[in-house]
């Protein structure tokens, strides 16, 4: 068994597509209607074209604002991307406007920071040692 | 007050949380857990933290404000004058520069 694709809610999926692809850099994989308004909606890392997805999902559940509200409030992030400098990465998409809930922090041989995704959901950046 | 200052301040574990908190004010849950473990290999509960911070909120030596939807602790050191003001600390010279 392996991970083969793991999601967030998102608040509007067209946004959200803008934001993972032309701000944080994966790309379009899958994008499949369902329904009047909702899409299949997956991006991967350009670095691992075939590996795991993650899913755009639509936050339409009642459930899901709460869940995500709850998380947000004390700063807890939804998933955890791997890069190779979280330093650079955090100049980077800062310069973009990317607000950050936790500057980057050494803690022994990782490095963390968390942003927010401006679709509802903080995530995670770590350079993991290598 | 003095009372809850001096209740906040008995623990190790708060005092590790203000060492963080002076080293980067303006810290969210998540980041005040991921230091305590990561750092000081303090394995405690979200909820466990939570109310350390509530202690030390109580005493005033951390402030909370929300941003968007996020909350962040900030220290305030303030309250801890009032330590020296009940004890005074004299103007003794610096051990380091009597020497002579």
């Amino acid at each position: 068994m392996k991970i083969h694709l793991t999601s967030v809610f998102v608040d509007d999926q067209a946004e959200a597509l803008r934001f993972y692809t032309e701000i944080l850099g994966f790309v379009k994989k899958h994008d499949v209607p369902l329904g009047e308004q909702d899409r299949w909606l997956t991006v991967v890392s350009p670095e691992e074209p075939g590996g795991t997805e993650l899913l755009l999902e639509p936050a339409r559940h009642p459930a899901a604002r709460t869940y995500r509200d709850a998380l947000v409030e004390d700063g807890i992030p939804l998933a955890q991307f791997a890069v190779d400098d979280v330093a650079v990465e955090y100049e980077r998409l800062s310069a973009l406007g990317v607000r950050f809930t936790q500057k980057p922090l050494e803690t022994g041989p990782v490095t963390t920071a968390v942003l927010d995704d401006t679709c509802g959901n903080l995530i995670q950046i770590a350079g993991l040692p290598q | 007050m003095a009372d809850n200052l001096f209740r906040a301040l008995a623990d190790a574990t708060r005092r590790t949380i203000l060492d963080e908190l002076a080293e980067r004010s303006g810290q969210t849950l998540f980041e005040i857990c991921a230091r305590l473990s990561t750092r000081h290999g303090l394995g405690i509960s979200r909820q466990a933290v939570s109310q350390h911070l509530a202690v030390l909120e109580a005493a005033g030596l951390v402030e909370t404000r929300r941003e968007g939807r996020c909350k962040f602790h900030d220290l305030n050191t303030a309250p801890l004058r009032r330590i020296t003001e009940r004890w005074p600390v004299p103007h003794a010279p610096n051990p380091e520069d009597s020497t002579s």
